[in-house]
């Protein structure tokens, strides 16, 4: 450390390598950042300017910053056109139940996995790992058939335990005070959007690998004080393990928060519609208006950004424990 | 006696708590995923619309999907019992096409991490920009991909044209002053001018989605495991090479690459596993569903359209399956071959 202070002070001479180093990475970091800085462009001008070439404009920088610019009504337009409002409130409920489910439920496995004897635990967590591996378009046909015929039992038993015929969750209209609220169950209802996703083997695999590497002294010192298993579990692993659960959080909170194809085929309704799914039912009605669709997709981004900035040293440490999710 | 007897008691008492503990997650386990995979097998050798009852078909799907030209058809080698096809390319090639953007991206991911690897400033900041378009993918960065690659408005576009009328004003120039001593140049070539429609043409619909996915990949995920095991490989091994005079280029195919190969073995498994799989939101965002003319139609999109546009359940099933066996046999490749071709330091 001396010795590069010393070098330092000393003005050591700039090498031709560094210099070439940074040009390089700043070239390819604006290439990266670009696309960004043009959807913001795109998404506060005037959607007229958006065809118009720097010739017709007098001039380039005309061209680049419209007299337009900052035109922020294009995001009141696209909210107007659409229930965006809606959609993100689904999204955030969708995504923050999915990740406190999936939490809670990994937890408690992994904690029974890493620390609890039982017979044929280790053969169920190669399950567990076995089934890491299924493609998720395997297991999604029986689970949407199943969700989708799943209003229909329903009120089958009903009508057969009450003798009369019973469509309390088969008919489609459930609303609150002119608010659309989903049926309970089946196809547009928020358990299927949320249920499905609160399970996770991924989830109960990383854990386990974390509370594995925590000291066995503080739950032996407890037992010794009295401790109960769920005390253990609550007041011990948890604290302890908090790197471990925010890293598993903020993973399944993107993930939920950009997740497509399940809530593609279980939403038709679009109040129950989550974010993507609106914005893509909202490109299938304005698909040439540019300006309105990067003021949707600057709306899908931002709680991804934010979300990152919250969590970036468990995210990039997570990302080194786990490798990716598939 | 009385102390084996409470042993017993306790152990029962521990194994109750067990149980009770990962109860919640095996249920949803056995709801979500254990049951569907067997119910889908049941289902592949179904036929079901949902909306008649459904029928014992026995191998009839699988044998469907042996002959279904839509997803076999390719360039390299014909099929016998495949005759009539009208797309360019099956659903499988396509996959396998998509797929180019793996190992292109493994090496820009490892080149980056090398680059960011070196000790200088403000490395953090250019790795948080190489990280962005990974953090926000979604449907947002394929609106946004949609909006560049703009047949009309977008910017590539406008880029590429830009360059050549300014690359061919350049050469009239030197035309010109070839032209007053003489010299005859033939004109600049009117298809230099290269401005594709992108994702509404079928030859540049899937070099969009790989340029796309490059930029979506190469500075994320894999670029933090590449940084990760670059930063474990002992400096001393760098500095003997130095001293024995290897120079930088030696030093990274004899040192680096060989002490990352783990890492690239992962993360190459993990692509193809994923690369199978994948393709669908692109598709059923971006090309209109998985045109133009079936050229971006994954294996992914056409179980998807099966399944959920035709209603064919048991078919979607059966393709599905079909996946899951390539996925299987991979997973399997991946634990017998690391411990063969990997070198592990």
């Amino acid at each position: 450390m001396d010795e590069l202070t010393t070098l330092s002070r000393q003005r050591a001479p700039i090498r031709l390598t560094t210099v070439l180093t940074y040009v390089f990475l700043t070239a390819l970091a604006v290439t990266m950042v670009f696309p960004f800085v043009w959807m913001l462009r795109t998404a506060f001008i005037d959607p007229r300017d958006v065809s118009v070439s720097p010739e017709k404009v007098g001039g380039f920088l005309r061209w680049l910053v419209p007299a337009s610019f900052p035109h922020t009504k294009n995001f009141a337009d696209a909210v107007e056109a659409v229930p965006f409002g809606r959609a993100y409130i689904n999204s955030i409920i969708v995504s923050s139940l999915v990740t406190f489910g999936q939490v809670f439920t990994s937890s408690l496995a992994a904690f029974a996995f890493a620390r609890l004897k039982f017979p044929g635990r280790d053969k169920l967590f190669l399950a567990y790992l076995a089934t890491m591996m299924i493609p998720g378009s395997v297991t999604m046909i029986p689970v949407f058939i199943f969700t989708s015929q799943l209003p229909l039992w329903f009120d089958g038993a009903l009508s057969w335990l009450s003798g009369s015929s019973v469509t309390l969750f088969s008919h489609s209209y459930y609303m609150f005070q002119n608010t659309y609220m989903g049926r309970p169950v089946g196809l547009d209802s928020y358990f299927t959007l949320i249920v499905p996703g609160m399970f996770s083997a991924y989830g109960t695999f990383l854990l386990r690998q974390f509370f594995m590497s925590i000291e066995k002294d503080y739950e032996e010192a407890a037992r010794i004080d009295g401790a109960s298993t769920w005390g253990i579990y609550w007041r011990i692993m948890l604290p302890l393990s908090r790197p471990a659960l925010a890293t598993l959080a903020i993973f399944t909170f993107m993930g939920s928060w950009r997740a497509y194809m399940w809530p593609l085929i279980v939403t038709y309704h679009e109040d129950i519609m989550t974010l993507p799914i609106l914005i893509r039912s909202f490109q299938g009605q304005y698909r040439t208006e540019w300006t309105l669709l990067m003021a949707a997709s600057i709306m899908h981004i931002i709680p991804l950004l934010i979300a990152f900035i919250i969590g970036q040293k468990y995210f990039i440490r997570g990302v080194r424990i786990g490798g990716i999710k598939g | 006696m009385k102390k084996t007897k409470l042993a017993t008691t306790w152990r029962r008492r521990a194994a109750l708590a067990g149980y009770l503990f990962i109860l919640p997650n095996v249920l949803g386990f056995l709801i979500f995923t254990s049951l569907p995979v067997l119910a889908s097998l049941v289902l592949s050798f179904h036929k079901w619309d949902l909306l008649t009852p459904y029928r014992w078909v026995g191998l009839e799907n699988f044998r469907n999907l042996l002959v279904d030209a839509d997803f076999w058809k390719n360039p390299f080698f014909s099929i016998p019992w495949i005759t009539d096809c009208p797309l360019e390319h099956g659903y499988l090639f396509n996959t396998l096409a998509l797929m180019l953007a793996i190992p292109i991206g493994i090496l820009l991911s490892l080149f980056l991490a090398v680059m960011l690897n070196q000790k200088l400033r403000g490395m953090v900041l250019y790795r948080t920009f190489f990280f962005l378009p990974s953090i926000t993918a979604g449907i947002g960065t394929m609106l946004l991909w949609m909006w560049l690659l703009n047949s009309d408005y977008g910017i590539i576009n406008m880029v590429l044209g830009n360059a050549y009328d300014c690359l061919s004003w350049m050469y009239d120039g030197v035309r010109n002053v070839t032209g007053w001593f003489g010299g005859e140049l033939s004109a600049w070539p009117k298809w230099y001018d290269v401005r594709p429609a992108w994702l509404q043409e079928e030859a540049w619909a899937k070099p969009a989605l790989i340029m796309m996915g490059l930029w979506g990949s190469m500075g994320g995920m894999n670029m933090i495991l590449y940084l990760a095991a670059l930063q474990s490989v002992p400096p001393a091994l760098y500095e003997a090479a130095k001293i024995d005079g290897a120079g930088a280029w030696q030093r990274f195919w004899k040192i680096t690459w060989p002490m990352v190969s783990p890492t690239t073995f992962f993360i190459f498994i993990m692509s193809i596993i994923g690369g199978f799989q994948g393709g669908f939101q692109q598709a059923h965002i971006m090309t209109d569903g998985g045109g133009p003319a079936g050229s971006t139609t994954t294996i992914g999109f056409y179980i998807y359209q099966n399944a959920y546009m035709w209603f064919k359940m048991g078919y979607a099933a059966s393709i599905a399956w079909f996946l899951f066996l390539i996925v299987f046999a991979l997973t399997m490749f991946n634990w017998r071959a690391s411990k063969r071709f990997v070198h592990y330091g």
